[in-house]
């Protein structure tokens, strides 16, 4: 039987504001499945042109898939979103990079005409799943020396990077993170951010976390506008004495849940959905677990041949901020500036917060909106690295795109 | 201190035990529409424990309105919304601090501490929002009642004013409220019509649909959709357009259909609903303050009232008692029950075979004396599940299911050889009923329970041939067995723990209220019912004519009157009863010949409705033999009473039951005796009868009182 692959489109992304795990966290008090849940039911709002039945399948991601991440969540959550029965779902785990697999394997299986529409998201609730619960590594990466002891703590193999890349000091990350609370709070500001947001009423029962009773989370808790860098000099390095990486210079533990809507290009078109990014083309690579941060480079390479383009033709970037370090060794492979404008225009991971497997679409929602404002580009790119020594990388295209510059 | 703050310290002085809910206020951003103030109600404990205002809980609210008030008049905030803890949104008054209240002025003071906080609530200078989030009853829907605007989940499984149904009138607003929010009516629905029928509740698409809510969201993210709703309405750009409210004779129209419900239900007998329908008829001109002063003094005299607290005692027996059957054996020693069996094929037997497979979702085996009888029976259940399904009150996979589960067998080993349980529901002959527990005995496992449905026979001397006489239990359920929720189970003088155990865990299976019984004559409801009725017949025969003996009985608002029960169970039945309690105690339970003559005529019933109504049909009228006695109303009504207190007292000396507690539970479960009666002895005992016929009340002053 001949096959053409389609065309896969982004319709719509959103999130909910990210909180800070712990038990003085928004979300503490608050069920990880009910924030993608919420999320799901805010897409289905803003497209009313989707009939829900028309969702081919729920791709949700959770690092840590136990308790209320667990139990196939992309089935349960849909069903708890009240989606019709009819409307299939499953779980993924790639660690940070969930979101982004999500919404990569639905778009593998868009192309291939196994789905005309389909949900994407992640969720990581960090302050009841903490990193690391319930593991048990096999034994053998360490007693044959597989990978080091320090692949295992991301904190660590960032410090690694440093080692790897002296170039990259103390000062850059403190100087990138700044500017990353700097870009945030400036687009707060200008409504960028909160045009996706969706509100969750939370609610507290601990008066030492703030006001008792329900309340509307409706910004994201971690955001730290008129960070110094002298503030951040100051600040310990728990992962290494006198080493480089802090809380300040790094993303934080954080509640959070993000979905968007896929779709096959001709079938957004017929449903007169709208069509914000066009996938070029995607790439996973695995790299030394020791400096995981490192992955986004060989992804975006890899991604970059894929689609015939170079890092020249990207005009606009969306990396994920787990570590000032891990960006800033990305920028400097490509010979990109530390402050290029192209990149994470509206901030990053640092201010807004990092629950693991969401943050993948959180990503792409903010490079859509950027599409939209910027039709001048044409190309542009998503990228994190992924814990156990992975890059991940989607190219998209703007839909907007006018014919301008890049 | 304000006056109400002292009103309320007065009255949480009364009520030392409050579960108390908390009023937290907690402020957020409403998108676009600026700072809001969010109060939640919230005891502090999970949905299993709903919230509930005593004095101190409504003490808590009135100090979240004073900051809220404050921040509304400096223009800190914008909008005041109320909501509740998961699940709960509020479910009104605590009624055991309504229990504990002695005097009319206490009484009046909760009425006025409720009113005082709540209707700050539309005097405050920014829009106030109530969110039903979750179950809302009386008070808790007042509380919404007062605010400018409300939204509903559509998840919230239960809402309802069910003050009448105890005895009160809803008393924080509701009469005055409600009919000028949603007309006369639909409140009179509310109020009245669903709080007559067992307590009836709303869902939350009704609650949208009655005009209560302006707006309904689905429960997966209600107060989010509620709030952003609030932000829209306060921003101007959603418009709350209520209908306009009928105030001409539709107003008065609706006070009389009112007026008819609860003729219907309670005949004049229980004051609540008239007092509600008083108050709504006179919130037509839309006086609330007066609407408001008419409910404090209607609550504090309901509060003061024998109904009310016969109510709130029988809804303690159905909602308490009843899951914690007095005197029921350690339930971990009952023994699963995974087949069961019946005896006989017809159409009680079917029913018990019907209602066996649903709840119990196990095999049930019919058997009987020939295939035409067992197919009849099995052909009946498959019929019934149709209907159900019919009705889709079951899906097909179910009827399905419960088809396969429902079979017949002619040969008793085949059907019972696995069976756990075992009821018999043939002739009620006691050489009959031995017979056929020899021939299950036969055949049956020897640990199964062979259980009777017996309303009259002794359970122990049906066991008494038996080699296994320790695993027989009555299980005697009420007609029609799917809508009466009593299984009176008899304990005989052979049945072991085990056994009695495993018909208590089979009861709860089958959601039926069950009442350990002595092994006594007629057990409990039948034997006071005969005792009624035995009663009303002796004052007919010795002279008194049947209307006055009818209507002597009316201001109890029994659900039916006696003669009109005698048809439901049918003459024959009653007379066959009758004999069995007069060879069991001759000196108070008499055979009526008249009764007599009508069943050997063949008559079904003592009354014609040719016109409509009852009426005394000529052809048993014509069979009456009657005295030269004639009684009075009042007269009529004291003896009958008087029988069956002394009854009751008897009954209770022999041991039949535990307690007073259990004849009431039974009454009401079993009878459809009203709850403004308590069952009965609460009755008894403030008439007076109970002194007067036993020298004592059978309950304490406060269980179902005004505590001393």
């Amino acid at each position: 039987m001949p096959r053409t692959a389609r065309d896969v489109v982004f319709v719509d992304g959103v999130r909910t504001p990210f909180g800070k795990a712990g038990p003085k966290g928004i979300y503490h008090e608050t069920r990880a499945d009910d924030l993608v849940i919420k999320c799901i039911r805010e897409l289905l709002r803003r497209n009313p042109e989707l009939p829900a039945e028309r969702i081919d399948e729920v791709a949700l991601a959770a690092t840590t898939q136990i308790g209320d991440q667990g139990l196939t969540l992309g089935r349960t959550a849909g069903i708890l979103a009240g989606l019709p029965t009819t409307v299939p779902g499953y779980s993924i785990d790639r660690m940070c990079a969930g979101a982004m697999t999500a919404v990569t394997a639905v778009a593998g299986g868009i192309a291939f005409g196994a789905y005309d529409v389909a949900v994407a998201g992640g969720v990581e609730h960090m302050g009841r799943h903490p990193m690391g619960e319930g593991v048990d590594p096999n034994p053998r990466f360490v007693s044959e020396k597989l990978v080091d002891e320090s692949a295992l703590f991301m904190g660590m193999t960032a410090e690694n990077l440093h080692d790897r890349y002296p170039a990259i000091t103390k000062q850059r990350v403190d100087e990138y993170a700044v500017r990353s609370q700097e870009k945030a709070a400036k687009a707060y500001a200008n409504g960028k951010i909160q045009q996706d947001l969706v509100p969750v009423s939370v609610r507290n029962s601990n008066p030492e976390a703030g006001e008792t009773g329900w309340g509307l989370a409706t910004a994201d808790e971690p955001m730290r506008p008129g960070t110094t860098l002298e503030q951040l000099a100051g600040l310990k390095t728990p992962f290494r004495a006198h080493g480089r990486v802090t809380a300040g210079n790094a993303a934080g533990l954080n509640d959070g849940a993000t979905a968007s809507l896929l779709a096959a290009e001709d079938v957004a078109v017929e449903l007169g959905l709208p069509v914000r990014m066009r996938l070029v083309s995607y790439s996973f690579v695995g790299v030394e677990p020791e400096v995981m941060g490192i992955g986004p480079v060989p992804a975006t390479e890899k991604a970059l041949a894929q689609a015939g383009l170079t890092i020249d033709d990207i005009g606009l970037f969306e990396a994920n901020e787990a570590f000032a370090v891990q960006v800033l060794a990305f920028l400097d492979h490509f010979g990109i500036a530390d402050d290029d404008p192209r990149v994470n225009q509206y901030g990053g991971a640092i201010a807004f917060g990092h629950p693991l497997a969401s943050s993948g679409v959180r990503l792409m929602t903010q490079l859509a909106r950027q599409f939209e404002e910027q039709p001048h580009v044409r190309y542009g790119l998503t990228t994190m690295c992924v814990g156990f020594g992975m890059g991940g990388t989607v190219i998209w295209e703007n839909p907007h795109f006018d014919g301008g510059s890049k | 201190m304000t006056s109400t703050a002292e009103l309320l310290k007065g009255a949480a002085e009364l009520f030392p035990d409050e579960v108390v809910t908390s009023a937290h206020v907690r402020h957020l951003d409403l998108p676009g529409a600026g700072r809001f103030a969010l109060i939640t109600l919230d005891n502090g404990l999970d949905h299993t424990k709903p919230t509930t205002f005593g004095p101190q809980s409504l003490a808590n609210l009135d100090a979240a309105i004073d900051q809220v008030e404050a921040e509304a008049a400096e223009g800190t905030i914008t909008g005041i919304g109320v909501t509740g803890k998961p699940f709960i949104f509020a479910v009104g008054a605590d009624l055991k601090g309504v229990e504990l209240l002695k005097r009319h002025e206490d009484a009046l003071a909760i009425g006025k501490g409720g009113h005082e906080v709540f209707k700050r609530l539309s005097h405050l200078a920014v829009p106030t929002f109530a969110y039903y989030n979750g179950a809302a009853m009386g008070g808790g829907v007042e509380v919404g009642l007062h605010c400018a605007y409300r939204t509903v989940s559509a998840a919230l499984p239960a809402f309802s004013l069910p003050e009448v149904f105890l005895g009160l009138v809803p008393g924080w607003g509701g009469c005055t409220l409600l009919p000028n929010l949603i007309g006369a009516d639909r409140a009179v629905t509310v109020v009245i019509e669903n709080s007559l029928n067992q307590n009836r509740q709303l869902k939350g698409r009704q609650v949208f649909e009655l005009g209560i809510a302006d707006a309904l969201f689905e429960g997966a993210d209600f107060l989010e959709q509620s709030l952003a709703w609030t932000a829209a309405v306060l921003r101007g750009e959603i418009v709350v357009d209520r209908p306009e409210i009928d105030r001409g004779t539709a107003w008065d129209q609706a006070v009389e259909r009112g007026r008819g419900i609860a003729d219907s239900k309670v005949h004049g007998a229980a004051p609540a609903a008239y007092r509600a329908l008083e108050i709504i008829a006179n919130a037509k001109d839309g006086d609330l303050q007066a609407g408001f002063d008419a409910e404090d003094t209607a609550l504090a005299d309901l509060i003061m009232g024998g109904e009310l607290r016969s109510g709130i005692y029988a809804f303690n027996l159905v909602q308490k008692r009843a899951k914690r059957p007095a005197g029921a054996p350690d339930k971990n020693l009952a023994r699963p029950v995974t087949k069961v069996g019946v005896v006989g094929a017809g159409l009680m037997a079917s029913q018990l075979a019907l209602l066996f497979a649903r709840r119990l979702e196990v095999p049930v085996v019919l058997t009987d004396i020939d295939q035409e009888r067992i197919d009849k029976g099995v052909g009946y259940v498959h019929g019934e599940i149709d209907k159900l399904l019919g009705k889709r009150r079951i899906k097909q996979d179910q009827a399905n299911r419960l088809k396969a589960l429902v079979t017949g067998s002619l040969d008793k080993a085949a059907g019972f050889g696995d069976a756990d349980f075992i009821i018999e529901a043939v002739f009620e002959e006691m050489g009959v009923k031995q017979q056929v527990f020899a021939e299950v005995e036969a055949v049956a496992p020897a640990h199964a329970i062979l259980a009777t449905n017996t309303s009259s026979l002794s359970v122990t001397e049906m066991a008494s041939k038996l080699k296994n006489p320790e695993r027989v239990v009555g299980f005697h359920f009420f007609n029609p067995v799917a809508i009466l929720p009593l299984l009176e189970i008899v304990r005989g003088e052979s049945t072991d723990d085990a056994s009695l155990a495993t018909a208590f865990g089979v009861a709860r299976k089958l959601k039926k209220t069950a009442v350990l019984c002595k092994d006594a004559p007629a057990f409990v409801v039948n034997r006071i019912l005969t005792r009624f009725m035995g009663e009303i017949q002796n004052i007919i025969d010795e002279g008194t004519p049947v209307e006055v003996a009818e209507k002597g009985i009316d201001p109890l608002g029994l659900p039916m009157s006696p003669l009109v029960l005698l048809e439901l169970v049918g003459p024959a039945i009653g007379l066959h009863v009758s004999e069995t309690l007069n060879r069991a105690f001759p000196d108070r339970f008499t055979v009526s010949k008249n009764l007599a003559a009508v069943v050997k005529a063949g008559k079904r019933g003592f009354y014609v409705y040719d016109s409509g109504k009852p009426e005394l049909d000529p052809e048993v009228a014509a069979l009456l033999v009657q005295g030269d006695s004639v009684l009075t109303e009042e007269q009529v009504r004291a003896r009958v009473l008087d029988a069956v207190a002394q009854e009751i007292g008897l009954m209770l000396d022999e041991g039949v039951v535990a307690e007073a507690q259990d004849i009431d539970l039974c009454l009401i479960t079993g009878a459809g005796w009203p709850f403004h009666l308590g069952g009965i002895t609460p009755y008894l005992d403030r008439e007076g009868v109970s002194q007067r016929v036993n020298g004592k009340p059978f309950l304490a002053p406060g269980i179902a009182s005004v505590p001393a």
